[in-house]
């Protein structure tokens, strides 16, 4: 078997033609969230369901869920550390991801 | 006020908009403030929008090739043409309107997105000449100021005083040696209907400026403060801390531009000293007080003169 064919993600006979990319929005399929050494962890006694980590949030990976609660989705979240830094209660901490 | 603005009420926190025009899985750096402030402003638009990207850190981590992060349909092209390709979008949608191909009451926004080295020093000509033309177009240039992308090389919005690899410190240099271009006043100086200054720290006033750019009618430009925790030598969860003080400091004064008046859009009545805002980023460890102190005249002598444009135009 050619060396590269089983790895790469197609061959140049199945490039669209004008390289367009023709499913929108498809990095999802990308998961960011192994770039992360730190993990936000919601305290729910805390929260106030205010939204801003929600807004803030530069992947997006927040979520909201049918109580309201925003959780974040571990798939996306680089762990940047902005939500805990803009959490007006302080219900976010940042823990060290364990390997 | 502008007609086309006296119907929208504006958002708020409780009636954001749940489309996200622009999809996780992207590969920006942890903390990066332009790609929030980009997801900002594309959640303002909504899903009847163009973007047209010219090259920089927003077309790179969004489109590595088999991938896309954008829902809606998105041109790239290269680093000088983006409001000229902006301006040639649009223009194609009304021949369409009026050959009948498309349908006539269907309002479609055409937004350009830009970088500051995109703005202020390779595309200025182009973005001069789309003003000039009045298409009805939205440019937004997403400012963090220096070519992030390809490691940190100076422009023309790069801040006096500040490290980057092409303005290096040393005995005989402080780092930048100019002032920051002040693109919004050469947009506004155009006499085009809107322009605005935003930053993601403040998201509902950047949410209503970019939604307001694209009711106008005509040529409107946003022009978004976006903090870059990698160029900057910041912490990653520093970046809205940072987008706030800028504005608390009076460095990035918010304010709009419509139809030539000039309306400040955040008060700064007690400003922080601007120690505290270079304090926090690597590329103004080098200062002294003397450099400290010179930057907070000039940062002073700014927001002095833009208080007496909103008072007298």
């Amino acid at each position: 078997m050619p060396k590269g064919k089983d790895t790469a993600l197609m061959s140049w006979k199945e490039v669209p033609f004008g390289c367009y990319i023709l499913e929108p929005g498809n990095s999802v399929k990308f998961k960011t969230g192994d770039w992360r050494s730190f993990r936000p962890v919601l305290d729910k006694e805390k929260c106030i369901k205010c939204g801003q980590c929600y807004i803030m949030c530069p992947e997006p990976a927040y979520e909201q869920d049918e109580e309201g609660y925003y959780i974040v989705n571990l798939t996306y979240c680089k762990g940047c550390g902005i939500c805990a830094s803009v959490c007006p209660k302080g219900a976010i901490t940042m823990v060290i991801e364990e390997v | 006020m502008l007609k086309e603005l006296a119907k929208f009420k504006g958002f708020s926190a409780k009636n954001l908009p749940k489309e996200e025009p622009f999809a996780p899985g992207h590969r920006a750096c942890q903390g990066c403030g332009e790609v929030l402030a980009l997801r900002l402003a594309l959640k303002a638009l909504g899903m009847n929008v163009i973007a047209v990207s010219a090259t920089g850190c927003m077309e790179i981590i969004s489109s590595p090739f088999p991938y896309t992060s954008w829902r809606v349909p998105w041109i790239h092209i290269a680093f000088e043409n983006a409001a000229a390709v902006a301006s040639g979008v649009e223009a194609a949608l009304k021949a369409l309107k009026r050959k009948g191909r498309f349908p006539k009451n269907r309002r479609v926004d055409v937004v350009a997105f830009a970088g500051d080295g995109g703005t202020a020093d390779i595309g200025l000509q182009a973005l001069s000449g789309a003003l000039e033309r009045g298409h009805d177009f939205v440019y937004i240039c997403l400012d963090n100021e220096a070519y992030m992308n390809t490691g940190v090389q100076r422009s023309g919005c790069t801040p006096y005083g500040a490290m980057t690899t092409t303005s290096p410190p040393g005995e005989k240099s402080i780092g930048q040696m100019t002032w920051k271009k002040n693109v919004p006043a050469i947009a506004a100086a155009h006499g085009i209907p809107y322009v605005a200054t935003a930053t993601p720290a403040f998201f509902l006033d950047l949410m209503n400026k970019v939604k307001k750019a694209a009711l106008v009618n005509g040529p409107a430009y946003v022009h978004i403060y976006s903090p870059c925790p990698t160029g900057w030598g910041s912490k990653g969860e520093d970046s809205i801390r940072l987008a706030r003080l800028a504005v608390e400091t009076r460095i990035f004064p918010l304010y709009e531009v419509i139809e030539g008046k000039y309306y400040i859009t955040r008060k700064v009545t007690k400003p922080k000293p601007v120690e505290e805002y270079l304090k926090l980023q690597r590329r103004f460890r080098h200062l002294t007080e003397e450099h400290i102190r010179e930057i907070q005249q000039r940062v002073d002598a700014e927001y002095e003169r833009l208080l007496r444009l909103a008072e007298c135009l």
